[in-house]
């Protein structure tokens, strides 16, 4: 059997995916939107800056290094970087889609390709959600993800006075790297109380016996924070944010047990930066595309192999629910081995390492929830969408009109959800608005994406921006 | 000053920056090879470069290409985003507005 397989996605999802699939046997397509492999937990620094020590950026980067080596050299497996992904094309007979993509940098002239493969792993993670507060448009306020990038990989500070705030671990690496880089960083703001938080950790450790290097990993970031004197406080975030033209000073409350946050306890600090994480939006595009469904917050559904509810997709990591990059690889070593066409249960080892990436992520969605009080931040005037400019008041008014609360009338009323991002970072936003839950990937499509029924923010048909000139190169190249 | 890169002398990974130059609205900027245009820019302490519709201020929100904030001209193309886009010498930055009437004339509509 020589199976072969198609992995989208770069990062340690998808590179395990490829190497376990490769290791039984298969040929493999490997598919990263990056300059290089590592996706956004092994961003590297791009080889133009000729850095002696390139490795020496983070956690896992050897690993990593030696996995993309082995990827890049093998001779079963051709590796894309700079691709674009713009289409998953189902077959009207069924089988595995085929996907289309751009080869090359945008705004240069980029080439098509389409591969078709046997069998399809999506690998395409996650990216921050920031729920709106006053201010939250003002330039200086950034994801958590971006202050990370720019810090990792390309060695930009985005402030020299900086708080993070939000939910989750992921803003201690944020905080190391900006500390480390000499940023001063005032605070890391966990907007979820400590009874909530320490208990979902504390609970059943012996769970979390295959993460014993996620928690030498945590040392190392609290031993950072002390060095640097950061605090983490728990049940505090920032919920507004002034200044002219661009951060300032940003106001800090603390906040009940459901985000609300509690009278008289603001307080404004000056700084010239402020990131942002309340949680992960799942990159989940091309899963809808290729018939996928999504669980009720938004995330990929798999059984046990990882396989989606498309029988010839897999889908691992982010995409499928948040744990980090642990949890990815073990992920995508199970995906890439069944998408090979292997029994990735048939190995003991492996199984229980999947079970306990499975307890992992329910933990970490237990402990770090996003709470409806995080609607009190925002105010009528209070931008939801950025693209659009459209307000909450906006929004309200437009569902009152309408005498529904759907995000067609949203989109068609106020444009909300309809700029050049499609709803990326807004979509989460108006759902929970709209009384829909709040975590992480908000809208889930009906079963059905064709048609009506799918005016939900998931369902875009282009997963990636492509200019009109190059669909003419598509006709010219004789593709169709 | 605020947004910076970080000085190669202290910088732990090692680096040998080889300097460049880009051009913003025709105005020189300096960089190193390996930046992308969007942290050519942020290094420059510039935090905006866009103007959404309403006329608000837009720069680098998410910096791995979803939020479509960044965007600008680049040697011609429109709507490139910045920080996806590695910054080569000589490239020339124009920046653009989504502003095309005043939004409060006409009560927001578009």
């Amino acid at each position: 059997m020589n199976r072969h397989v198609v992995v989208i996605g770069g990062g340690p999802a998808g590179t395990a995916a490829a190497e376990s699939a490769l290791l039984h046997g298969a040929t493999v397509t490997l598919i990263d939107a990056n300059e290089a492999l590592g996706g956004q937990y092994n961003r590297r620094v791009p080889a133009a800056y000729g850095v002696r020590h390139p490795l020496s950026i983070g956690h896992g980067y050897a690993a990593a290094e030696r996995r993309a080596r082995l990827l890049i050299d093998h001779p079963r497996c051709e590796y894309l970087s700079w691709a674009a992904v713009y289409q998953i094309e189902r077959h009207p007979g069924g089988g595995c889609p085929a996907v289309r993509l751009l080869l090359g940098v945008e705004g240069d002239r980029r080439t098509h390709r389409v591969v078709q493969g046997d069998a399809l792993v999506l690998a395409t993670g996650a990216y921050d959600r920031v729920c709106p507060f006053p201010g939250w448009d003002l330039p200086g306020v950034y994801t958590a993800g971006a202050a990370q990038t720019l810090a990792k990989t390309q060695r930009v500070l985005v402030g020299r006075s900086v708080l993070l705030s939000g939910t989750g671990p992921f803003l201690l690496p944020v905080a190391q790297s900006m500390a480390e880089g000499g940023a001063d960083v005032r605070a890391v703001l966990e907007a979820n109380p400590g009874r909530r938080v320490l208990p979902h950790w504390a609970a059943r450790p012996w769970q979390l016996r295959h993460s014993v290097g996620k928690a030498v990993e945590l040392i190392e970031y609290a031993s950072c924070l002390v060095r640097h004197h950061i605090p983490v406080r728990t049940a505090r975030a920032v919920v507004a944010v002034a200044g002219d033209g661009r951060v300032e000073e940003a106001t800090i409350a603390r906040l009940d047990e459901n985000w609300a946050p509690i009278p008289g306890s603001h307080a404004t600090v000056a700084v010239d930066a402020v990131a942002v994480s309340h949680g992960f939006t799942p990159q989940h595009e091309l899963a809808v595309a290729a018939g996928a469904q999504l669980t009720s917050d938004g995330f990929v559904r798999v059984d046990h192999t990882q396989r989606t509810s498309n029988e010839s997709v897999w889908a691992a990591g982010e995409v499928t629910g948040i744990g980090g990059s642990q949890v990815a690889t073990v992920e995508g070593t199970v995906a890439g081995l069944a998408a090979a066409g292997a029994d990735p249960t048939a190995d003991r080892v492996l199984r229980a390492r999947h079970r306990t990436a499975e307890q992992f992520v329910a933990r970490l969605a237990a402990a770090h929830p996003i709470r409806p009080g995080v609607l009190t931040w925002s105010r009528p005037e209070t931008v939801i969408c950025r693209c659009e400019g459209t307000s909450r008041g906006e929004l309200a008014a437009a569902w009152a009109r309408a005498s529904g609360d759907g995000y067609r009338p949203a989109k068609l009323a106020t444009r909300a959800g309809l700029g050049p991002c499609q709803g990326r970072i807004c979509a989460a936003n108006i759902e929970a608005l709209r009384g829909r839950p709040c975590p992480d990937g908000g809208a889930s499509p009906t079963a059905d994406t064709q048609g009506l029924a799918a005016a939900t923010p998931a369902w875009r048909p282009l997963a990636a921006p492509v200019r009109l000139r190059e669909l003419a190169d598509l006709d010219s190249e004789g593709q169709s | 000053m605020s947004s910076h890169l970080i000085r190669p002398d202290t910088d732990p990974v090692g680096r040998a920056d080889r300097p460049m130059t880009i051009t913003v609205d025709g105005t020189p900027i300096p960089g190193v090879h390996g930046q992308t245009l969007a942290s050519v820019l942020l290094a420059a302490d510039r935090s905006h470069w866009r103007t959404a519709p309403t006329g608000a201020p837009r720069g680098v929100f998410c910096a791995i290409g979803i939020c479509f904030d960044c965007v600008a001209t680049v040697n011609g193309v429109p709507d490139i985003r910045l920080c996806r886009r590695p910054a080569r010498d000589g490239d020339a930055v124009t920046t653009q507005t989504r502003v095309t009437r005043s939004p409060k004339a006409n009560g927001g509509a578009r």
